[in-house]
């Protein structure tokens, strides 16, 4: 909306802006393609190799990823349940029908 | 919806139901778990009112109940492993009798009755996200009978 304001009073021409800031973008793509991080290489991996190594024996679970969703980091489960329950529960007030509504 | 529609889709309805609790029960040994049982199971339920549009009446107070209670029931569990060492702790793991066979390091043998607390855990889990998910499409589902 600006800028159809500015162009219907004053004709701007953005070609250069638009070269510029199309070189400054690849620019920062290129850097990050030469400096990006190998794909799995991660710089720590004490934390993943305790949990190969001991989640079977610990938790008696064959899958490793549901040891580690239910039992390392069943916290971070029991947020997402309560997500799912608050979402459940704003629908049901949007979508209630309305009692109030229909005595007046 | 036709006859035929109706007849197909109460044909495809128990293998369906099954696929799901398989998923949910078998989460602490192959790939997927409560959140994605439950999302298979409550698909069942689109289904039925999808396809008996005018002929069924689901109840929403059955759905919230047991959305309440697979919260409940996780939460309950998560509190019972502070009888032993810590909130969230594995206290059924590896006890010889109830869920607790024990297993080595290494490829997956496949034993049911193993994961501790795990499964009852994707129990819960299941339950809620199924009621969850079915409750959403039975409240839209309502509001569109009424308007």
């Amino acid at each position: 909306m600006i800028g159809t304001m500015i162009s219907k009073n004053k004709k701007y021409n953005f070609k250069k802006a638009k070269i510029i800031s199309l070189i400054i973008l690849f620019t920062f793509f290129l850097l990050i393609l030469l400096f990006i991080h190998p794909f799995g290489r991660p710089r720590a991996v004490k934390m993943d190799d305790y949990f190969i190594k001991n989640a079977q024996l610990q938790t008696g679970s064959n899958n490793v990823v549901s040891s580690i969703v239910f039992d390392y980091r069943g916290l971070d489960t029991l947020g997402e349940s309560t997500v799912l329950f608050t979402a459940v529960m704003g629908i049901s007030l949007i979508l209630m029908k309305k009692k109030y509504e229909q005595d007046s | 919806m036709s006859k035929i529609v109706k007849i197909v889709s109460l044909i495809t309805l128990n293998p369906i139901i099954i696929f799901g609790l398989y998923i949910i029960s078998h989460g602490h040994l192959t790939p997927g778990g409560g959140f994605q049982g439950g999302v298979i199971v409550a698909s069942i339920a689109i289904l039925i009112l999808v396809v008996f549009e005018n002929d069924i009446n689901l109840s929403k107070n059955l759905f919230s109940l047991f959305e309440s209670l697979g919260l409940i029931f996780f939460i309950i569990l998560a509190f019972l492993g502070i009888l032993k060492n810590t909130f969230f702790y594995n206290f059924l793991a590896n006890n010889f009798w109830f869920l607790g066979k024990t297993i080595h390091f290494g490829i997956n043998q496949g034993f049911l009755n193993s994961g501790g607390v795990i499964p009852l855990m994707n129990l819960a889990v299941g339950i809620e996200v199924a009621s969850a998910l079915s409750l959403i499409a039975v409240l839209i589902m309502s509001k569109k009978k009424y308007d």
